[in-house]
This record gives structure tokens, sequence and C-alpha cells, in this order.
């Protein structure tokens, strides 16, 4: 990976200022060098978090079966045993969700964009954004450095509810100050980019003008800072409920194999929830608008006409933004909720559908009477609104408490929410890959390889996800070790078999992407990558790679919206551009 | 009877199960509806509008009315769904608690990893626990106090077998020892989390005899796969004999 | 480097602040989730109590009336510091600004002992959830004193170098980490009758 990143960067050596290495890769304070960062540490923990992935799918599909190749280095017997497999769950969530996508989609992705699309040099706070990337990374060692702590890795899931997460091992308070470093970088990182996003706009730069990945990236700074919050004070409260011996989370009275717990009690184990899942509604959001940004962006270049009501996405997904606040509690229907508190939130749970689906309608309709070209960047963004929509759709029956009281906790709920972030977040992600590469590298990517990985990932994803809702529909519970003993669970074990050959499609379509990257970074810079998009945004108008520390030789200034595409005598009308 | 379980939702032995089921099914027509709509309009676009030689893309301001429309249509089939289905639905779930006269009324204490049945015996009435009483070697996994309080002497403690007679409504007060659990029962479209601290009622009526799984839903920890109870519905007299058949198992005498 | 970023001293023309001062803004809105969070964990431990204790029967009250006199005082004097910088007056700034921590650290020590007497009686965090909440909030508000402290001391003397160079920014920063320190009196004054009086 570090060879990669000094290929990106080796541009950079023609211009005015030297600074050392240290200075230059590693303690940067250019957004543009923290982005690449961000990606290469997101891209790493994302096939970490598959990888685990991909052995706990062995185990599901083929229970108590030797894993082949590692399954000897992981356990004595080669099977991934109940410990391993509780422990893979908590860290895949832990590390695809705080580690992998929201890195990526707005460490990465943001950081390198926002301050482009906006015409500015920086940041607001540069030193803020090189702190934010390290505290980042310090919580990511954390995280993997609990692999190795006695007992293993947290196991108590991703969601680490007490009183579980409370009298789990020692790691789990390892995953409570990884969690806090995350939220330090995240809230960080969130209050420099809405500065930046509001105080640095190149003139001309109205708020109606700027970019939709933009918008989106604003409106995702402000989830972020509001609602990581609650997660830090719980995760304060579970901290001293372990640590300190207070009983927050833990009423009286309890039995834990066969010992009564000594601590005072008197605790609400549902507060937790409550202040857990305050953030992690809205973290939702946080992994689907960023990348509804970058399809926004991807598609409207390659439609070649505006965004269709652009104005109507912006309130859309502001909207959006609010109301991801007031529905958290539709995740913990299940918990014992009266009729009139699970009125209140099944009735936001259907409103905040609207939005969503008028943002898939912009989209779709910004296809109408336009001129697509499939180039792979397209593909991506293409691909995600079907999978968005099925995402979105899934969520209906699960937003109901009467479909939830059966749908709840099964393997429907798993497939809905990766719909959404795997299919959905992830097929954008790398469309934004695509889309952008030429312009951080000066390199172009080798399309059919491009098209291969695009093909391969759609399916694969499918494949996996796909099978996923049938599963649930029979009533399988998720979280299950080896649910080969239930009935509901024999009877869809062939759908589980799919699943995990897809998951294997998938790994192999992962491989032909990094062939591709290898490849591309050693081809020589071409001219071709300047804008090969013909896009108006104004990235497209800075030096490919934009220039160290200041992106722009001129501060651009700003005459037209964001997406003039074939309004004017021009195919395209650049937004810094004067006269037309 | 058909095959208990396939690839889409499993049988259904519940008398409350039938509306949530419709409910289920309808969404997904109407899922299925909007995705093929969607579908067709976007593989249109696809083929009609893709980029070739003499094709220019439109871009004069456009303002479609249809989609408007359709937008306001899925807000009122959600309002509908909503109000009509959802919320009596849950109504029914969380209020319409059967009374104790026509009742079988049963605790269930869920724990690290079993589900313990808690049946007041003939009295009706349970008897007090007490953690400190807890002792799953002498049958006694609740800590049921059966020495001191005379109404515990009757008690019936069944692990992870869970009796109860057809086309009776069945109260379960669901309570947890431990960890947070989730009571599921698939065919019965029965699913609550067990909240440490906190005791849930749920209620239920079978209207057809078998046995079928209970299912841990919620992560309890690592055991979580394991916490398999089975659920026996059988006919009054069957019940009867099998509490009778407990009863001498327990070592208890008569009610 | 040539990186020039903009609004640094001088406020943005359209929304009236430079960045650091919308910065602090936004920050402070997060803690204020952050503490919004843990009040309302309190209210929910307290209604879900059977025997929650009156604060003042377990808490030293006069000494923590003493502490909020002292916090609001340190707000004062932080006042006066960023004044005397708006009047030109370094010297004075040092003053105010000496005083401002010199009164943070009589908070702590004022903290400590009642700390050190809680424990001396026996009553740690564990000992109810009243205790619990108590050290929490009030320690969590004590490593924000202690960062303010940090801060302020940085501005105290070798950040004040800066006044020779960028006076406005100098003065600007004064000011972001003077709403802060309010921030940090505010809970206080939320905390003090939450915790000691109700």
């Amino acid at each position: 990976m570090s060879s990669a990143h000094g290929e990106i960067h080796a541009h950079g050596d023609g211009h005015a200022h030297e600074e050392g290495f240290w200075r230059k890769y590693i303690f940067s304070t250019d957004h543009k060098v923290i982005g690449i960062q961000y990606g290469l540490a997101a891209m790493a923990f994302l096939l970490l978090g598959f990888g685990l992935m991909l052995l706990m799918r062995w185990q599901i599909a083929f229970p108590g079966i030797q894993i082949p190749l590692i399954g000897k280095a992981l356990t004595q017997d080669g099977v991934l045993s109940p410990e391993l497999y509780n422990q893979f769950g908590a860290m895949h969530g832990t590390i695809m969700v705080f580690l992998g996508v929201v890195p990526m989609a707005v460490g990465a992705f943001g950081n390198y964009m926002l301050p482009l699309q906006i015409g500015a040099q920086d940041m607001a706070f540069p030193k803020l954004n090189m702190a934010s990337f390290w505290v980042n990374f310090v919580g990511g060692l954390i995280m993997l450095g609990s692999f190795l702590m006695p007992g293993g890795a947290p196991q108590s899931g991703w969601t680490s509810y007490p009183p579980l997460a409370n009298i789990a091992p020692p790691s789990q308070t390892a995953w409570l100050i990884g969690m806090v470093f995350l939220i330090t970088s995240s809230l960080l990182g969130s209050v420099n980019f809405i500065v930046t996003a509001i105080q640095l706009r190149a003139p001309g730069l109205s708020f109606f003008r700027l970019p939709f990945f933009v918008w989106t990236q604003l409106v995702t700074a402000f989830l972020l800072l509001l609602a990581f919050p609650p997660l830090e004070a719980a995760g304060v409260l579970q901290l001293m409920d372990r640590v300190a011996g207070t009983s927050f989370f833990m009423p009286s009275g309890l039995v834990v194999s066969g010992e009564i717990l000594s601590n005072a009690g008197g605790g609400n184990p549902l507060l937790w929830q409550h202040l857990f899942w305050f953030l992690a509604h809205p973290e939702v959001y946080v992994l689907i608008l960023p990348a509804m940004g970058i399809v926004g962006e991807i598609i409207v270049t390659n439609t070649r006409k505006p965004m269709y009501g652009y104005n109507t996405a912006v309130y859309a997904i502001i909207f959006l933004g609010f109301m991801s606040f007031i529905v958290w509690a539709h995740h913990m229907f299940m918990t014992g909720m009266g009729t009139a508190i699970s009125s209140f939130f099944q009735a936001t749970t259907m409103i905040i559908s609207i939005p969503s689906v008028i943002i898939l309608t912009i989209f779709l309709l910004t296809l109408w009477g336009a001129s697509i070209r499939y180039t792979v960047p397209m593909l991506f963004a293409l691909a995600f609104l079907p999978m968005f929509a099925i995402g979105g759709l899934t969520g209906l029956p699960l937003g109901l408490t009467a479909s939830d009281i059966y749908l709840h906790d099964t393997y429907y709920v798993i497939g809905h929410f990766h719909y959404v972030v795997s299919p959905g977040t992830l097929l954008a992600l790398m469309g934004g890959f695509y889309h952008w590469f030429p312009k951080i590298t000066g390199k172009m990517f080798n399309q059919t390889l491009g098209k291969l990985h695009f093909w391969g990932t759609f399916i694969g994803m499918n494949g996996i996800f796909g099978p996923m809702l049938l599963v649930g529909m029979a009533g399988v519970s998720r979280r299950l070790y080896d649910a080969s003993i239930y009935q509901a669970a024999k009877s869809v074990q062939p759908l589980n078999v799919v699943m995990t050959y897809s998951s294997w499609f998938l790994a192999a379509a992962q491989i032909l992407f990094l062939v591709n990257l290898f490849i591309s970074l050693r081809k020589p810079k071409t001219p071709a990558a300047e804008n090969p998009w013909e896009s108006t945004t104004l990235e497209w108008t800075a030096p490919t790679p934009p220039l160290p520390h200041q992106n722009f030789p001129v501060p651009p200034h700003v005459y037209r919206g964001p997406y003039e595409y074939n309004t004017t005598s021009r195919e395209f009308a650049p937004q810094a551009l004067q006269e037309v | 009877m058909d095959k208990p379980y396939g690839w889409w939702l499993p049988i259904n032995i519940s008398t409350h199960g039938k509306p949530i089921d419709d409910l289920i099914n309808s969404l997904h027509w109407f899922m299925l509806a909007l995705f093929v709509g969607w579908g067709i309009y976007f593989v249109y676009c696809l083929i009609k509008f893709r980029a070739r030689p003499g094709h220019k893309a439109d871009s004069t301001e456009k303002h479609f009315r249809l989609p408007t429309y359709i937008e306001i249509g899925i807000a009122i089939f959600e309002t509908i769904l909503l109000v009509f289905v959802s919320y009596p639905i849950w109504s029914s779930v969380k209020n319409d608690m059967p009374s104790d006269s026509d009742s079988l009324r049963v605790r269930v204490v869920a724990e690290q990893f079993a589900w313990n049945i808690h049946y007041p015996g003939d009295d009706g009435i349970f008897g007090r626990t007490d953690p400190e009483l807890i002792a799953p070697e002498d049958n006694n996994p609740i800590g049921l106090d059966r020495e001191g309080d005379p109404n515990a002497k009757d008690d019936i403690i069944s692990i992870n077998n869970f009796h109860f007679p057809v086309n009776k409504p069945v109260r379960v007060d669901l309570s947890s020892k431990d960890v947070i659990h989730s009571f599921g029962i698939p065919v019965m479209r029965v699913k609550q989390d067990a909240i440490p601290g906190t005791v849930i009622p749920v209620w239920f009526e079978a209207n057809q005899t078998g046995s079928f799984d209970i299912m841990c839903a919620q992560l309890c920890g690592v055991g979580h796969t394991r916490m398999r109870g089975e659920i026996t519905v059988q006919s009054d007299e069957e019940f009867k004999a099998w509490l009778a058949e407990e009863r001498t198992y327990l070592g208890l005498e008569e009610g | 480097m040539s990186v020039v970023i903009p609004y640094v001293s001088k406020p943005h023309p359209v929304t009236g602040v430079t960045n650091a001062k919308l910065g602090i803004w936004l920050f402070l809105a997060s803690e204020v989730m952050l503490f919004g969070a843990l009040f309302s964990s309190l209210i929910v431990l307290r209604v879900g109590s059977t025997d929650w204790p009156v604060g003042s029967t377990i808490l030293n009250v006069p000494l923590a009336f003493v502490n909020t006199i002292i916090l609001i005082t340190s707000s004062l004097t932080m006042v006066m510091a960023w004044a005397s910088l708006k009047l030109n007056n370094l010297g004075k700034y040092k003053m105010y600004m000496g005083l401002t921590i010199l009164l943070s650290f009589a908070f702590l020590v004022v903290k400590y002992f009642e700390y050190s007497a809680k424990i001396h009686h026996g009553l740690s965090p564990a000992t109810s959830n009243f205790l619990g909440i108590y050290f929490t909030m009030t320690g969590l508000h004590g490593l924000h004193i202690i960062g303010g402290i940090v801060v302020n001391a940085y501005l105290w003397i070798p950040g004040a170098k800066m006044w020779h160079s960028d006076p406005e920014r100098f003065t600007g920063r004064v000011e972001v980490a003077g709403l802060y320190w309010h921030f940090v009196d505010l809970v206080w004054i939320f905390l003090f009758p939450t915790l000691y009086l109700l």
C-alpha cells in the first residue's frame, strides 16, 4: 500500500516548496494527502471486515466443517469456534461501519473532494484535519489490538448491548476506548467540514450552486456532529460500568452463570439502546448520504443534462438529515414498547421514506431525455439505483411494528441494511473511485478491468444479499453460529450455500479491482485524465493532480450552477467559465 | 399439513398471525409493483436514451407531474397501512391480554442459554422467587422458594420444553436472569425481547397442534445459537397429562 | 507554503464570523448533545429508581456553592481578559488571564477535597447510581476544566506572542477560548442544582 501512496504523490515534487517525507506523506496537513490516507486505511479495513465475513459465511454454509487453507491457523480443529464467530461478527460490524465505510465516504472522498469542489485551497483547519485522521488511526489500532487481548476481541455485537457487553471480556473496554477515539475524530472532522463548506466557498459559489456531493457532505457532517456525542456519553457510562463498577445499565439481582452479581443495581439496559440508536440511526444516513452525493455527480455528468429538480433534492436531503434524529426507536420495537411511543416512531419512519423516494425519483427522472454514456463509474452509479430501491423498500415491513414482530432480528434485517450499505453505498464509493481516480492521479484506469469489476461486484453482492432476505423470511434469527439445528434454517440451507459461493465470487471481483489499481498507477500520466468525463464542477478545473497545499494556481471564481450540460451553446459549461 | 417451513413465511399456527402475514405479503406485492414499475421505466431509459451518434441530451427544463402523484400515492398507501393495519395489530398484540380465568398463565425466564418455563401449578399462583435460591442442580434454575412459600409447592418448571394447549390463550410473563434475550417463535408470529429487570407480558393462542422451535433472536453470548427451545401445542387432555408427568418427575405431591 | 486560508483573522463578510468562531459554536453544539445525553440519562435513571437520594443529604452543598462562585468569577475574569485585548492592553490581559487560570485551579482543588471526602467515607461510584452519575458527570466536567486550563495557559504566555504579529487573530483566539470557558461554566451551573440540590 505504501508504494501506491508514493506513486500517487510523486508528482508533487516539482512544486515550489520542498517538504520532508514525514511532513509530506505522513503528518501532512494537505487535505488531499489526508484524504488518501483515510482512503488507504479504510480500504484495508474494508478488506479486513470482508475477510472476517468470508470466514463466518463458511461456517454458516458448512457448519462444523474445517475452513479450507487457513482453518488450522485459527483454531485447533480448523473449524471456526462459536467464540470466534461472535468476535468476528462484532468486529465485522464495527470495522465496516466505523473504520471502513464512514472513513471512506467522509474521510477519503469528503476530505479530498469537498475543498476542491468549493474552490478552496484546503480545509478551514488543516492541522485539525491531520489530527482527525491520526485520532481515527489510533482508534483503529485499538480496535485491531483488541483481537490480541485475553478472551479475544469484542463479541457483543457492534451494538454492544448491556448487560452482555458489561460482563464481556476485557476487550470490550478496548472497544469503548477505541470508540471514544473514533468519535473524537469524527467530531473534529465534522466541525472542519461544516466550517469549510460555509466559509471557504469560492466567490460566486452560492449555496444553491454547490455540487450535490457538497450538500450531502454538509448534511452528513451535521449528523456526525450532533448524533455522535450521545454515543460518546453512552460509551463513558458503559466504561464506568465496566471499570468503576457502576450500574448504569445493570438492573438489580442479575444472576450470571449461577452467580449473583455484586453491583448495586438499579440501572436500565434500555438506556444504552436509546443512546446507541440515537447515534446509530443518523449513522445510517451518514453511510448513505455521501453515496447519494457521489451517485448524483456521476449520473448528472454521464447523462449530459442538468439534475432534475436540484433544489428539491437539496431540500430532501436536509429533511432526511433532520428526520433521521427522530426515528431511532424503530430499532427497539421489540423491547416492550407500548402503543403510544411505537406509534410515533412508526409514523416518523414512514415519513422518512418519503424524501428517500424523492431522491431516487430525481435520479431516475434525470435519465429522461438524457444521452447516457456507459462509462465505468456510470455503471456503478446506475446500479446503485435499483439496489438502493431494494434496500429502501425492504425497510417498509421493518418500520411497521406489526410486520416487524415477525421480521425483527432475522436475516431479513441483515439483508435490508446490507442492500443499503453494500450494494448501495459501496457500489457508489467504487463508482466515485473510478470517477475521480483520473483527477487524483493523472492516470486512466483500465476500462475492461473496471467493467469486469463492476459486473463481478454487482452479481456477487446480489448473490449474497438477495437470498438473505428469503432466509429471514423463513424466520431464521441473526447472529446464529450454527442455525442448522433449527427447522426453519434447514429449509433454506441451500440458499446459505449460494450466498457463501457468491461471497467468494465477490472476493474474486475485488482482486480485479486491486489489479486494476496497481496496473493503472504504474502507467504514465496522461493529459486525457485532465477532465475525462467532461464535467463542470470545480475539481475538474484544477490542475491534474491538484497542486499540493493550494489546489488551484489562481483561486477560482464561480459564474454558474453546478450542472450546466447542454444548456448553453457549449456541450458543457464549467462552473468557473465566465463567458459562454 | 403443508411443509411447515420453506423459502417464504412458515406456516402460521396462531390466531393473531393472519393479519401480520397479510400485511407482510401485501407489503411485498406493493414493493414488487413499485420495483417493477421503476425497473421498467429505468430499463426503458437506459435503452432509449443511450448515447449514440446523432443523439443529444435534451436539457430543457421540464416538470413532470406523474412522479409527484406517485409519491403522494405512496404516502397515502403508507398512511393507510400505518393507521388502519399496523396500529390496530400492534394495539391488539400489546393490549388484548387474555384474562386470567380463560387463559393459561406462564412465566418464561430466559438465561444464558436456556428458556425456563414456569407453570403456576393447580393453584394458579406463581410461587415467590429469590435469586439467592437458584440451584440448577436441584431443578430450581429460577430460585423458586419451594420451602417458604406455599404457593410455590405445586409450581412446575420445565427447561426449554414449553407445552401449552391448543385453542386456549396463553399469557407469558417474560423476563431474564442475566442479559437481553429475545423470545421468538416464528410459527406463532411471536417475538419479544426479554429485558433483565423487567417483566413483559406476551400473549398468543395456537389454533393447531404440533412441535416447533423457539429461537433466541437477540445475541446473548457464546451460546446464542444453542438457545433453542421447543413449543409443543397439544390438546387440553394431553397437556394435562404432560403436566402430571412433570409433576411426578419433579417429585411434587398432587395439588 | 502557499496555502492561504481566508477568514482566519477577519470575519467572513456574509456569515459575519471567523472560521474559528463558527468552529467553536459547532463544537459547543456537539458538547450540548454530549452533556444533554448525560442529563437525559440521569433523568432516566432517577425516574426508574425507587431510592434516589436528595443530593444535599450526601453531597457537600457549601463546598459546591463556593465552587460555583469561583467558576462564575473565572468567567468574569475571562471576559475581562478579552476586553483588555480589545482595549489594547496586553498587561491587563495577562493579569486577568492569570487570574482565570488561578481560579480554575482553585475549582479543581475544592473538587479534589470533595472527591477525597467521599472516598474517605467509603462512597465510590459503585455505591449507587446516584454517586455513579455524580462522579461521571462532575468527572467529565473536571476534564473539561483541565482542557480549558491547558488552552488558557497556552494563550496566557506562549501563545500571546501572536499579539505582536496578528493582534486581531489573537483576540479572536481568546474570544473563542472564552466561549468554551463560559460553556464549561454553564454546564456547572446546570450540574450544581441537578446533583446537589434536587
